[in-house]
């Protein structure tokens, strides 16, 4: 056993409204910079819909992930050799124009522009080439809400897949966001792409960053990453992604988009899982077990077994309690409603969802109203299970089922504690078929509903004992003028244990 | 002294300026290495010329380390006569500067015109990218013209001894008195072209990412050692 620490997060779609107050602040935290225009470490896409970058989910366009080959894990754009002999051209790269071509307002004009019978115009600027630009034709969250409609909508990889045909009816049109940061994958294939070594994930906390003085910019993280979060800047030629805002989770603070989520969807936590056994997890043969092969390689920190083996990794105990104390466990281990955004990408993905509810398509009456009514409603929402599950649970929606059943039977017994007039969740077949206790519910009610910042964000600070072989007591007497601290030898000589 | 001069002093200072170069560079301005890619702009011209232009420039190396770096009595040794060294230098000579020429001049040609891609060149994108040019049109022009019409010239009993003088620090400059001028020309540009290395994006040339297919896929670091790389 290999034990290390993920700082993982679980957003509850249930609860998202789509305002994006996420991506904003996630922009001006880190990409208001020339080159980073384009990058959306954060952005929330209205499914059905192409996302962001168009179509990211096309892995025959984008060739990103790993698949199995001979029952050999490999990345599907191909491995080392494949890659180097590419290195001059990227073919599986996407361009600017699946992104968008990012652009700004002549705002000056409007200021001080002469006195004239016509009001003045801020013409749209393109920030790649400083011309103008007549007609932007796609851009961020375009496609918000479904606009665009029929002519967008098909575009979703996912909407290519499902059996039924969705028609954009009127009447059956439904949607729901998807907030997407960096999944920070147990085994990311951006970091397996790399030819230079420059993305790793840290031991710490399990986070996937890029050394931007390894980086030599050969791109194979842009499309090796499925999910299509490692971006390329223009202006310096690096790589950069989402960083999971480790200054501050570093400081026990939670990222900046789950901070100012306004829905308060968002929550974070350790997970522990076992390294050695993550290769092994992502090369299950049937893609619909990948869900179950990596809830397998998380710990229970709670195992006593576990904290020893944890301990013995230089995991300290602040990190044990908040693994204990982790709403990610919870949600994705122990109650299992939080699911992993396309596991079938076996990069074994670390940003999971709990799937929305979403209206029932069919009036029920008003003396049906008893909790094992319940269970056919949940097979007429509207948002489709096939869709769901594709997203989710590749493809099974078994998996989901169970997830909006649990959902579903949380909301019913909730109801009946504030308004009563239904029969008892405890016998019911709904509870049942949902595989949960009403004890669990309630905790899942209080995390989903009223948990409060220190609930939801469960984040011990960085681990600085490990940072360096001084040790922090050195540093404690040491100034940041490192040249007149006193030499290292002297300050362990203070400290050194008799023997 | 015009001799020493171009033949002595001129190669041992682009060299150094080289070398201290990218020394600077790779310990001081790390962040600034990279292979500048323009491919997130454009892609159709970049497949073509890119991947023309760099497999040319390899074995365009590959040749020049033939005919320059092993002696003339190599081949004897081995048997090739100077007949048949001189057709395949000038064919996959001819053909692999017909392709560093050809695929240089898409990408010239992509980077006046692309709208994205010129904003962003700056100076020493095109310096680098014309002074390689010019630089393989010659290297083009003697091994496919010049040595077919005028006289197939036997650099291996000049050019080469010079040039691997340099490296035993005994330099034999006056080897490269007859040389014709093309040849001299050719030569004084690619040390011109070395010197700029370190300045402009050519650097990249030395970011070979050999160790790629040997390591493990997952890169593990610990915060501490962040700059030190770790193999899982």
């Amino acid at each position: 056993m290999r034990i290390k620490a993920q700082v993982a997060m679980v957003m509850n779609l249930d609860k998202c409204i789509g305002c994006h107050t996420c991506s904003v602040t996630c922009k001006n935290t880190w990409t208001n910079r020339p080159g980073t225009e384009y990058m959306w470490y954060n952005n929330v896409e209205t499914r059905p819909g192409p996302g962001y970058p168009k179509e990211w989910e096309d892995l025959k366009k984008f060739k990103g992930g790993w698949v199995l080959r001979n029952g050999k894990l490999t990345l599907r754009a191909g491995g080392p050799i494949t890659k180097l002999a590419n290195i001059f051209y990227n073919p599986n790269m996407a361009s600017l124009d699946s992104f968008y071509e990012p652009w700004t307002y002549d705002y000056d004009n409007l200021i001080h522009s002469p006195k004239s019978k016509h009001l003045p115009v801020g013409r749209p600027v393109s920030l790649i080439t400083g011309e103008f630009m007549d007609k932007p034709e796609w851009g961020p969250n375009w496609d918000d809400d479904l606009a665009g409609g029929s002519e967008i909508v098909p575009l979703d990889p996912n909407v290519k897949k499902l059996q039924e045909h969705i028609a954009m009816e009127y009447e059956k049109t439904f949607m729901m966001y998807l907030p997407r940061i960096c999944e920070h994958c147990l085994n990311p294939s951006c970091v397996a792409s790399c030819p230079s070594g420059a993305l790793y994930k840290r031991d710490e906390d399990g986070i996937v960053l890029v050394d931007q003085d390894a980086c030599r910019g050969w791109r194979f993280c842009m499309n090796g990453c499925p999910y299509h979060k490692v971006y390329y800047n223009w202006n310096t030629h690096k790589a950069e992604k989402c960083n999971f805002c480790y200054p501050r989770t570093e400081a026990g603070m939670a990222t900046i988009c789950s901070e100012t989520c306004v829905g308060r969807i968002r929550y974070i936590g350790v997970v522990f899982y076992d390294a050695d056994r993550v290769k092994e997890a992502a090369s299950v043969e049937d893609p619909q077990a990948l869900y179950e092969s990596q809830l397998s390689v998380f710990l229970d920190p709670s195992d006593p077994e576990v904290i020893k083996e944890a301990r013995k990794a230089g995991i300290n105990d602040s990190w044990i309690d908040a693994a204990q104390r982790s709403p990610i466990y919870k949600m994705a281990v122990k109650w299992k409603v939080a699911l992993p955004l396309h596991p079938e990408y076996r990069t074994l993905p670390m940003v999971w969802y709990v799937p929305p509810l979403s209206p029932i398509m069919n009036h029920i009456e008003e003396n049906d109203l008893q909790t094992d009514h319940y269970i056919p409603a949940v097979d007429q929402m509207r948002i489709p299970m096939e869709y769901l599950a594709s997203l989710l649970s590749a493809g099974d929606t078994s998996v989901i089922r169970r997830v909006l059943l649990k959902m579903t039977a949380m909301r019913v017994h909730m109801r009946n504690q504030a308004v009563g007039g239904m029969d008892e969740l405890r016998h019911s077949k709904l509870l049942e078929e949902a595989g949960i206790t009403v004890d669990e519910i309630e905790d899942m009610a209080r995390l989903f509903a009223v948990a409060k910042y220190n609930e939801r964000f469960v984040i011990p600070t960085g681990r600085r004992e490990m940072d360096g072989e001084e040790g922090l007591h050195y540093k404690q007497g040491a100034c940041s003028i490192e040249s007149i601290t006193p030499s290292s030898d002297f300050m362990s000589h203070l400290f050194a244990k008799e023997e | 002294m015009t001799g020493i001069f171009w033949w002595v002093v001129f190669p041992y200072i682009t060299l150094a300026v080289m070398i201290v170069g990218l020394l600077y560079r790779f310990a001081f301005r790390q962040v600034s290495w990279t292979a500048p890619s323009t491919e997130i702009f454009e892609k159709k011209w970049l497949r073509v010329g890119s991947t023309v232009f760099h497999y040319g420039i390899i074995f365009a190396f590959i040749g020049h380390v033939m005919g320059v770096l092993i002696p003339r009595s190599v081949y004897h040794s081995l048997g090739v006569s100077d007949e048949t060294y001189h057709v395949f230098a000038i064919v996959g000579g001819g053909l692999a500067g017909l392709m560093v020429v050809g695929g240089l001049v898409l990408l010239l040609i992509r980077k006046m015109t692309n709208r994205r891609v010129r904003v962003h060149a700056g100076f020493g994108d095109y310096f680098a990218v014309i002074l390689v040019l010019i630089v393989a049109a010659m290297g083009t022009y003697m091994t496919l013209i010049y040595n077919t019409t005028v006289v197939a010239y036997e650099y291996r009993t000049t050019i080469g001894p010079w040039f691997r003088s340099l490296f035993t620090f005994n330099p034999q400059y006056h080897l490269m008195e007859t040389v014709p001028f093309l040849f001299q020309f050719h030569i004084v540009l690619a040390f011109l072209l070395f010197a700029s290395i370190p300045f402009t994006h050519l650097v990249h040339m030395f970011s070979l990412p050999a160790r790629y297919p040997a390591r493990a896929p997952q890169q593990y670091r610990s915060r501490a050692n962040y700059k030190k790389r770790e193999r899982t």
